[in-house]
C-alpha cells in the first residue's frame, strides 16, 4: 500500500463531519433522534428519508443554524456549538428554501457572499466566471434575482454555496426544480469537488442522484438512521434494481401495512 | 471587525435604496416633494405665531439699596396680559433660553436701575445730577411681533414704573438699549419649518429599517448570513452606516430642494456641515427604533405599521409643527427635537457654529442615539432573530 502526502494529511484532519448522538427535539417532539455517523474528508454522503424525517434539521444543526437538544456534532474538527465561528468559515451552505436579496442580480448576491467570506475581489470575480458557465448561467447572471425562475434560483443558490471553494458543502435538494441539462452539470460540478477532496452532504429525493453521486448514502425516517451504506452494497443487501426501491422498501413500510 | 463584509453590505443596502421604488420614494423623493410643497405652500411672509410673548428677565439690581424699583418694573411688566415673565438668576441662562427659542424677548435689569431712578426723583428737573443707565433688551428676530412690540411695550412699563400711572413721557435717566436683533429680516412660516423638516425626513428611516430587516429575516437572509463568517456586530454596523449615509443624502436633498425654491438659511458652511453630523447621529436612534419594530413584527406590513406608531411621535412632536403645553413637555424628551432646535437655532436664528447650546443639543442627540441604537441592536439580537 502506498502512502500519498495527501492521505497522510487526511488521516491527520480526523473525520469531516462527526455526528455524535445528535439530536433535535422541538417540544415534545423528536425530529432528529440520536444519529451517529462519520463522514471522511471527500465523500459524498447522500441523506435521504422521506418528508419530514429529520434531514433539513441535521443539516441546520451542522451549519450552526439550530443547537443540538442532546449529542453534538463536529465539523471539520470544530464543535458546531462551541466554535460555530469556525464552522461557519469552513461550510458552504445551499439551503432547501433559496435565500437571496431579490433587487441584487445573481452576480450581485453571489458577490455578497464571496465577500462575506473574504474573497479576494479578482478571485472572486474569476470564481463567479467560472461557476456561472459551469452550471449555464453565464447568459442570466446579470439579471435581477426577482426575475429568475425556480431553476435559476437553485443554480444561483447552489454558485453561493460554493462560491468561496468550501472544504464542507451542505446541499439541501440543491436540484430540486432544475431541468435535467441543469441539473445534470450540477452533478458534474459535485464529481469535480470530489476529486478536490472536498466533503459533501447532499440531501435529495432524486434517488438515480443518490445513486449517481453518493459514495455512501444514509437512510432517515422519524428522525433515526435506518440503513448506511454504499448505494450498491444496499441493492445488494436487498436483492433489488436500484436504490428507489431499497428506500420505498425501508421507508415505505407505515404506507404499505396501512398503519 | 471586517471592513470588506461591512461596506459589501453597505453598498447592497444602497442597491435596494437605489432600485426599491418603495425606498427610495419613502427615503429621498417624499422629503423631495414634501419640502417643496411645504415650500410652496408656507413660503409667503407671514405669521400666525402665538400672541402672548414669553419675555425673560434677569434682576442685576436685586442687591441694591432701592430694590424697590426694579420690582416695581418687573411687578407692572407681569401684570400686562400679553406677556408671561421668565425670571433668570443670570445672563448667560436667559441668552442661551432666547438662542434656542424658548422666550421671545430678554431684558436685562442694570445694577444702577433703582439708584437710576432714585436720583431722579431727587432732583427731577436737574438732569446733570441724575445716574444715567439702560434697560438691556435683547430679542428673537425669528419672533416677528416680537421684534415689533416688545420694545414699546417694555417702554411703556418703565415709565409707569417711574411715574405711577400718570402717563408723562419726559425726559428720563433710564433709556432702552437699541434693541439687540440677532437677524432683522422678516421670516415666513416656511423659514420656521425648513429647521424640523430635517428630522421629519430622517424619521421614515426607521420605517425602511423595521421592513427591510423584515423581510431579510422572512426570507431568510438573516438566517443565511448568519451560516457565513458574518459577525452580527458587523452586520449591525453596516446597517448603522448605511442609515447614516442615507441621512446625509437626505439633508443634501432636502437643503438643494429647498435652496431651490429661494430658503436661504442664515448660515454657512459650517452651519450645514453641523446638520449633516447631528443628522447622521440622528439617524442612529432611527436605526435603533427600526430594530425594535423589526423585532416585534411578523411582516413587513405589520412592521411598516409598528414603525409608523413608534415614530409618529417623533414626527409630530420633535419637528415643525407647532406646539404648546404638553405636547412640548412630551417634545422634550424626543431626540428629534433636539435636532431641529439646534438646527433652528442655526439657520433661523443665524447662531455661530461655536454657540454652545447648539453643541449641548448634539451631546443629547448623541446620547440618545447610541443608547437608542444599542437598546435596538439588544433588542433584535436577543428575541428579533428568529433562530
Ligand atoms: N422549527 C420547528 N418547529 C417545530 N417542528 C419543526 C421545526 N422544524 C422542523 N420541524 C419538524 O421536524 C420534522 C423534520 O423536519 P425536516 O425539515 O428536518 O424534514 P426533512 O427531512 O428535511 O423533510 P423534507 O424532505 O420535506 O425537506 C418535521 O416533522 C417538521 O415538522
Ligand atoms: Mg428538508
Amino acid at each position: 500500500m502506498q502512502f500519498t502526502i495527501e492521505q497522510t494529511l487526511k488521516e491527520a484532519k480526523g473525520s469531516a463531519i462527526e455526528m455524535k448522538n445528535l439530536t433535535k427535539r422541538f417540544g415534545n417532539f423528536t425530529a432528529v433522534d440520536g444519529l451517529r455517523l462519520d463522514i471522511g474528508w471527500g465523500e459524498i454522503f447522500g441523506l435521504l428519508g422521506p418528508n419530514g424525517a429529520g434531514k433539513t434539521t441535521t443539516v441546520n444543526m451542522l451549519s450552526t443554524l439550530l443547537d443540538p437538544t442532546e449529542g453534538e456534532a463536529t465539523v471539520a474538527g470544530h464543535d458546531v456549538v462551541k466554535n460555530a465561528n469556525e464552522v461557519r468559515k469552513v461550510i458552504g451552505l445551499c439551503p432547501q428554501q433559496p435565500a437571496y436579496f431579490p433587487y441584487l442580480t445573481g452576480r450581485e448576491n453571489i458577490e455578497l457572499f464571496g465577500q462575506l467570506f473574504s474573497l479576494p475581489s479578482k478571485l472572486l470575480n474569476e470564481r463567479i466566471e467560472l461557476l456561472a458557465k459551469r452550471v449555464g448561467m453565464e447568459d442570466d447572471i446579470d439579471r435581477r434575482a426577482s426575475h429568475y425562475s425556480g431553476g435559476m434560483i437553485r443554480r444561483v443558490s447552489t454558485i453561493m454555496a460554493l462560491i468561496h471553494n468550501p472544504s464542507v458543502a451542505l446541499l439541501d435538494e440543491p436540484t430540486v426544480a432544475m431541468d435535467p441539462v441543469s441539473r445534470r452539470s450540477v452533478w458534474d460540478f459535485i464529481k469535480e469537488l470530489r476529486s478536490q477532496d472536498k466533503t459533501i452532504i447532499l440531501t435529495t429525493h432524486y434517488m438515480e442522484e443518490a445513486q449517481e453521486l453518493s459514495d455512501r448514502v444514509g437512510i432517515i425516517d422519524e428522525g433515526r438512521l435506518i440503513e448506511l451504506g454504499p448505494p450498491q452494497e444496499l441493492i445488494d443487501k436487498y436483492e433489488v434494481e436500484d436504490l428507489e426501491e431499497v428506500f420505498v422498501l425501508r421507508t415505505g413500510k407505515r404506507l404499505r401495512e396501512g398503519v | 471587525m471586517d471592513s470588506r463584509r461591512v461596506l459589501a453590505l453597505v453598498k447592497k443596502n444602497m442597491k435596494k435604496l437605489v432600485r426599491d421604488p418603495g425606498t427610495l420614494f419613502l427615503l429621498v423623493l417624499f422629503p423631495v416633494v414634501l419640502t417643496t410643497v411645504f415650500g410652496f405652500a408656507f413660503g409667503g411672509i407671514g405669521e400666525s405665531g402665538p400672541q402672548s410673548f414669553e419675555i425673560g428677565l434677569v434682576n442685576l439690581d436685586d442687591s441694591s439699596v432701592h430694590p424697590e424699583w426694579a420690582d416695581g418694573f418687573m411687578a407692572n411688566l407681569s401684570e400686562k396680559d400679553d406677556i408671561i415673565l421668565v425670571i433668570y438668576d443670570d445672563n448667560e441662562t436667559g441668552q442661551a433660553d432666547l438662542l434656542q427659542g424658548g422666550i421671545d424677548a430678554l431684558i436685562v435689569i442694570p445694577n444702577d436701575f433703582g439708584d437710576s431712578c432714585q436720583s431722579y426723583w431727587s432732583s427731577p428737573f436737574d438732569g446733570s445730577s441724575w445716574t444715567n443707565t439702560s434697560i438691556g433688551l435683547y430679542l428673537d428676530s425669528g419672533s416677528l411681533i416680537a421684534t415689533i412690540a416688545v420694545p414699546s411695550i417694555v417702554q411703556q412699563v418703565f415709565l409707569s414704573t417711574l411715574f405711577g400711572n400718570a402717563q408723562i413721557s419726559l425726559e428720563v435717566p433710564v433709556d432702552l438699549t437699541k434693541p439687540q436683533f440677532i437677524s432683522a429680516n422678516a421670516f415666513s412660516q416656511w423659514d420656521y419649518m425648513v429647521p424640523g423638516m430635517f428630522a421629519f425626513s430622517a424619521i421614515f428611516i426607521t420605517v425602511i429599517v423595521a421592513q427591510s430587516m423584515t423581510v431579510e429575516r422572512s426570507e431568510g437572509l438573516l438566517r443565511r448570513m448568519s451560516t457565513t463568517p458574518l459577525t452580527s456586530s458587523d452586520y449591525m454596523l453596516s446597517q448603522s452606516i448605511s442609515y447614516m449615509v442615507v441621512a446625509i443624502l437626505q439633508v443634501a436633498m432636502i437643503f438643494l430642494t429647498s435652496y431651490l425654491i429661494g430658503y436661504r438659511p442664515a448660515t454657512g458652511i459650517a452651519g450645514i456641515g453641523f446638520a449633516l453630523m447631528i443628522l447622521a447621529v440622528f439617524s442612529l436612534s432611527c436605526v435603533g427604533l427600526g430594530l425594535i419594530a423589526a423585532t416585534f413584527s411578523n411582516s413587513a406590513d405589520g412592521a411598516t405599521g409598528l414603525a409608523f406608531m413608534i415614530a409618529m411621535p417623533q414626527m409630530f412632536l420633535g419637528t415643525f409643527m407647532p406646539l404648546g403645553g404638553i405636547a412640548d413637555t412630551i417634545a422634550s424628551m424626543m431626540p428629534s427635537k433636539y435636532v431641529t432646535d439646534a438646527l433652528t437655532t442655526l439657520f433661523l436664528r443665524g447662531a455661530a457654529i461655536v454657540t454652545p447650546s447648539i453643541w449641548i443639543d448634539l451631546a443629547l442627540v448623541i446620547t440618545a442615539s447610541i443608547a437608542v441604537v444599542f437598546a435596538g441592536i439588544l433588542v433584535f439580537e436577543r428575541w428579533g432573530r428568529g433562530k
